[in-house]
């Protein structure tokens, strides 16, 4: 019988795991990396014997201090892994990218089980100094920057406070509509004792709170953390026996129809979110009224915006009275939303920790902040240029 | 109320490209240097050796008015570089050529407060000196002044 998706019900998830997250906590990339990958191997079942597949975002390159925990081959060879399938890379479906190049690769056969690991270390790696200091005057700018930075456009704050902008002019979108992904984000990470922000936010604490880059405030930034995410794909046959029950990939959102931009979409209010998603569902007969649980990209809050409206959860450009009074993403409501308190509040684990949650949830092990009865998990991670998704099931 | 701009101490620099020279050089001569495509006849920007829209490579830079309208601003109120203390304010303007061409800049000559996405605006140009012994001419964007 035909399970339908891309890999026809092939690749499943059978663990996942995470380190310890936290601010300054003054331990290698890699290290952290290693913990959550131990962690991810032994709650599949397995040993990193079984491990033959390994894949990361975004692999052995820094465009800022942190950004990289560690590469494949540093795991590989830390662990000893016997790999018979292996990548890294950034030019990829967002940060879980690698998480749909390993579900292809073990619905192909050329690996059972896969690592898949994203690691950040930026809060020990910037502890000296803010994260503008990566420029230094002498230096030449990196490719990245040559139009924006010159005007004083240092940060993806200001290149999302533009869009954001531009949405509330066209869309209607408020800040106190905006402050509901914050204060959700928050309010869920009071139930997660591994979140690194856990102190109730009020909606006057959010609009008091100090400007970035207009519409942008604090509470609408993440900020570096360290921690490390991993999960394991593995093909349907190879997980027969596992303790976890195997959470079907059943489709993945990898399209890109405009340039890489952050300022030149023919709908400035659309991102490449809206491109991934649109191949997302039209690869699966799931319909955004299926999806019981999501874990959305909050590295901005407008990026949480931007995935609402990309995945068809209200109708392009509505958002803002989608989540406006909050009740409709907090637990308890319709779409559960950034259920471990996102990246906002639970730290910027960078689109790996979201999928995380997503697993968890879908295993009911999420303990007080579980979602009575998650079957399905949309995932949405990137911002800007840069989108990826998954649909999740325990289907 | 309009705040007269002043020239910062220091601006990050580019390293213009083979395609981003035009660019950046143009305002030598007081130009804004766009590509465009002589098939299709549209311009694009950032410049780039091919048409994304028609494919074709007969594509080149050609000066266009600088004027066009704020498609969206913000005013950024965190102090990234020692020498150019907030509030400013960062704009995306659409040419008057081809409303479909954001050009990223600067607005200035102007209350931060008082900006609103349709406002008119005019380029300048800032010399500054570049990696590597090179010279770049930024496009910055101040309101629009009436016509001679």
């Amino acid at each position: 019988m035909s399970r339908g998706g891309p890999f026809e019900g092939r690749s499943v998830i059978t663990g996942a795991g995470m380190s310890q997250v936290g601010r300054k906590l003054m331990r290698s990339g890699l290290d952290l990396t290693l913990e959550a990958s131990l962690r991810a191997i032994a709650d599949a079942g397995l040993t990193p014997d079984d491990i033959d597949g390994i894949a990361s975002y975004p692999g052995p390159m820094a465009p800022s201090p942190g950004f990289t925990g560690a590469g494949v081959h540093d795991v590989r060879n830390a662990l000893g892994l016997r790999s018979r399938w292996y990548m890294s890379g950034m030019e990829t479906a967002a940060q879980i990218g690698p998480v749909i190049e390993a579900a292809m690769a073990v619905a192909l056969g050329l690996a059972n089980h896969v690592l898949v690991f994203r690691s950040v270390w930026e809060s020990t790696a910037q502890a000296g100094g803010n994260r503008a200091s990566v420029l230094t005057p002498e230096g030449e700018l990196p490719e990245h920057l040559e139009y924006t930075a010159p005007f004083g456009a240092l940060s993806p704050a200001n290149w999302l406070a533009l869009p954001a902008q531009r949405y509330m002019y066209e869309h209607g979108l408020t800040r106190e509509q905006l402050g509901q992904i914050a204060i959700n984000a928050r309010r869920n990470a009071g139930f997660n004792p591994d979140a690194v922000f856990r102190d109730p936010l009020t909606m006057d604490d959010y609009l008091a709170s100090r400007m970035i880059s207009e519409p942008l405030s604090l509470y609408d930034c993440d900020i570096p953390c360290d921690g490390a995410t991993a999960v394991i794909v593995s093909g349907r046959d190879a997980a027969a026996g596992l303790p976890r029950h195997p959470l079907t990939i059943e489709s993945v959102g990898t399209g890109m129809f405009e340039r890489a931009t952050w300022d030149q979409r023919i709908d400035l209010t659309t991102m490449a979110a809206h491109d991934a998603a649109a191949t997302l569902w039209e690869r699966t007969s799931l319909r955004p009224s299926d999806v019981d649980v999501a874990q959305l990209y909050d590295g901005f809050s407008f990026l949480t915006v931007q995935w609402l409206d990309a995945l068809g959860f209200c109708e392009h450009g509505k958002v803002g009275a989608f989540i406006e009074d909050g009740s409709r993403i907090a637990l308890d409501g319709d779409l559960p939303l950034n259920t471990a308190g996102g990246q906002l509040s639970g730290g910027r684990l960078h689109g790996m920790g979201l999928l995380h949650e997503a697993c968890i949830q879908l295993w009911g092990s999420a303990g007080e902040r579980q979602v009575a009865g998650a079957e399905v998990a949309a995932v949405g991670v990137g911002g800007g240029p840069v989108a990826g998704a998954l649909l999740l099931s325990t289907h | 109320m309009t705040d007269t701009y002043e020239r910062p101490e220091f601006r990050l620099t580019p390293s213009p490209s083979a395609e981003s020279r035009a660019f950046w050089s143009g305002g030598e001569r007081g130009e804004l240097l766009i590509y465009r495509c002589h098939d299709c006849g549209h311009f694009f920007h950032p410049p780039a050796p091919a048409c994304f829209r028609c494919r074709s490579r007969d594509v080149a830079p050609e000066p266009v008015s600088g004027r066009g309208v704020v498609a969206t601003y913000t005013i950024n109120r965190q102090p990234w570089l020692p020498t150019m203390p907030p509030p400013y304010v960062i704009v995306l303007v659409e040419l008057d050529e081809d409303r479909d061409v954001r050009i990223f800049s600067q607005l200035v000559d102007v209350d931060p407060e008082a900006v609103r996405i349709g406002d008119r605006v005019e380029v300048f140009f800032e010399h500054w000196p570049a990696p590597g012994d090179t010279e770049v001419w930024l496009p910055l964007f101040r309101p629009e002044r009436a016509r001679a």
